[in-house]
């Protein structure tokens, strides 16, 4: 494993190479695909079954991530609550949505699958409660 | 002092394994369940585990790890089974006391019919990998951190360096980096990645956090606080090569260099210790050498799925309870495996035939070699091979699950003086 892993290099137009990581399941198949300049398919290899191709569609076209953290509590047992996007959101939004998240301070009690953040920059991101934060 | 034999079973620590015992032991109804925690809440280290990648097994869902742990905590809550927070166990005998104390009830003896130990396990310390440099302040257990910045909301540094890449040093650097802080880098001793590939990709690379593999720390530099690391790289004996040396400045040094079973209690009630996985030997019904005392979880050995934890905490509770109503006399039949060549160690160690058909028989075996081709497990009597099946890989931070069927059941059965050999082919 290296830094080369998921270089995503090439100019539209080109055929390029990728190497990706399947994160389907704990085996994480190591995938090499040449895509061509509008980023479909060409050859892939590496992969053991065909969740690892959709995977390297989704991943070539729109990769998602889930994002845990955490934000602030008031009045609470604890100083702070779990949360988490319980669907998947495009990866280029993680560093945004954790800085917002940071600011973020909420009254207790708080219980678990409560809405935190909800249609986040109007993009239909919802932030949940993993925990539970009893008021005291 | 007279004893309180209120209690069928008691479970020593609520973590995911206690948890799981606790209500499996309660399920039929009558037996009557006792489970003490030392924490003044439910769930181990569950709640500061605020990451998904729990559930898979046991919800069929990825949920994170503090609402895996609020499910098993609220299927206690409404089972009536009676809660002991804030109590300490001191003592365990082979006669079944427990010896218990907290602010309330203060000190207690306990004389239960059956006893799971769940107590989970602890961090290998600074001093237990022998870490050479200043003793400043700025040197914690990833896992130390882990609760400072889940559970109390306190950030202790500014700029972190890791050491190690189990999964835990990997899901620390991306969640220091989510709450604003600078991760240097993860250093890895090995040549190879420890934990598991999908942190790899979704803890480091996504947040463009370097790995440096067949790299440690040769020095921690300070005086009052830490202010650098001397690097080093190693060969592949793993010792250091002399002119290798880098600096790193930063504050803080996360070591993420293990997990050791907590088994003070397991000795003093004189069950008897794997020294492969630092735990209790068990069999397949979670039993450990001493009669009517059982143990599951990290207790017994290092997990990477808390789902298995969970499932092995389960069995652990049926038999408790199947043992504090039936009083057996006498020892199950069993066949001892010993781990072979490719195994680090193996769970359980003595697989038994006279478990419920229901029981799933999991044979767990950690593999010590790292290969990234199909493998074949074979469980062996000498040369004779009397059960095997595939894996799609051997490696180290992946425990390999294989349910034993019934014909391998009886094959092992069979096993001169009573013994075989789990090996990785």
């Amino acid at each position: 494993m290296n830094d080369r892993l998921n270089d995503r290099r090439g100019a539209p137009g080109t055929s390029r190479l990728e190497r990706i990581i399947c994160l389907r399941c704990p085996r994480g198949c190591e995938i090499t695909t040449s895509l061509d300049g509008y980023g479909a398919i060409l050859e892939i290899e590496g992969n053991v079954c065909r969740l690892g191709r959709q995977y390297v569609e989704q991943e070539v076209h729109n990769p998602t991530r889930i994002l845990p953290t955490s934000v602030r509590v008031r009045n609470g047992r604890y100083p702070l609550v779990p949360v988490w996007t319980p669907r998947p959101i495009p990866k280029q939004y993680l560093r945004d949505l954790a800085r917002s998240t940071r600011s973020v301070e909420l009254e207790a009690p708080i219980n678990v699958g409560q809405i935190v953040i909800s249609n986040w920059q109007g993009l239909g991101i919802d932030v949940v409660a993993s925990g539970e934060v009893e008021r005291v | 002092m007279q004893a309180d034999t209120r209690y069928d079973v008691i479970v020593i620590g609520g973590g995911p394994a206690g948890l799981a015992a606790a209500l499996e032991a309660h399920a039929d109804g009558q037996t009557r369940v006792l489970l003490v925690e030392r924490n003044d809440t439910l769930g181990g280290i569950l709640p500061q585990c605020i990451h998904n990648g729990f559930g898979a097994v046991v919800f069929n869902q990825d949920l994170p790890g503090s609402e895996y742990a609020w499910r098993y905590r609220t299927m206690v809550e409404q089972s009536g089974i009676d809660v002991l927070l804030d109590t300490m166990v001191l003592d365990v005998t082979a006669e079944l006391d427990v010896y218990a104390m907290n602010d309330r009830d203060g000190y207690m003896r306990l004389r239960p019919r059956a006893i799971v130990l769940a107590m989970g396990c602890r961090e290998r310390t600074r001093a237990q990998i022998r870490l050479p440099g200043s003793r400043c302040a700025g040197v914690f257990g990833a896992g130390t951190v882990q609760r400072l910045v889940n559970i109390e909301g306190y950030m202790p540094g500014r700029r972190f360096l890791i050491l190690g890449s189990g999964d835990i040093g990997m899901i620390m650097a991306r969640r220091l980096t989510i709450e604003g802080a600078e991760v240097i880098g993860v250093l890895e001793l090995l040549p190879f990645l420890t934990g598991l590939r999908r942190n790899y990709v979704q803890c480091l690379q996504d947040w463009g956090i370097p790995l440096y593999l067949s790299t440690t720390v040769n020095r921690v530099i300070g005086g009052r606080r830490l202010e650098a690391v001397e690097t080093i790289r190693v060969g592949d004996d793993l010792q250091p090569i002399p002119g290798t040396e880098g600096l790193v400045e930063c504050d803080t040094l996360l070591l993420s260099v293990g997990l050791i079973p907590e088994n003070e209690l397991s000795r003093k009630a004189g069950v008897t210790l794997d020294p492969r996985t630092g735990g209790p030997v068990v069999d397949s019904a979670m039993s450990t050498t001493v009669a009517g005392i059982f143990a599951a979880g990290n207790v017994t050995s290092i997990y990477d799925l808390v789902d298995y934890v969970s499932k092995a905490g389960a069995v652990a509770g049926r038999s408790a309870a199947r043992y504090a109503r039936e009083r057996p006399d006498g020892r199950a039949e069993t066949v001892t495996v010993a781990a072979g060549k490719n195994v680090a160690s193996v769970i359980p160690q003595r697989i038994r035939f006279d478990t419920p058909v229901s029981e799933e028989n999991l044979l767990m075996l950690r593999p010590s070699a790292l290969m990234e081709h199909s493998v074949q497990v074979e469980l062996r009597a000498g040369s004779r091979v009397l059960a095997s099946f595939r894996g799609n890989y051997s490696r180290p931070a992946e425990m390999m699950i294989h349910r034993l069927k019934p014909q391998q059941l009886r094959a092992l059965k069979s096993a001169p003086r009573r013994e075989i050999t789990a090996e990785i082919q």
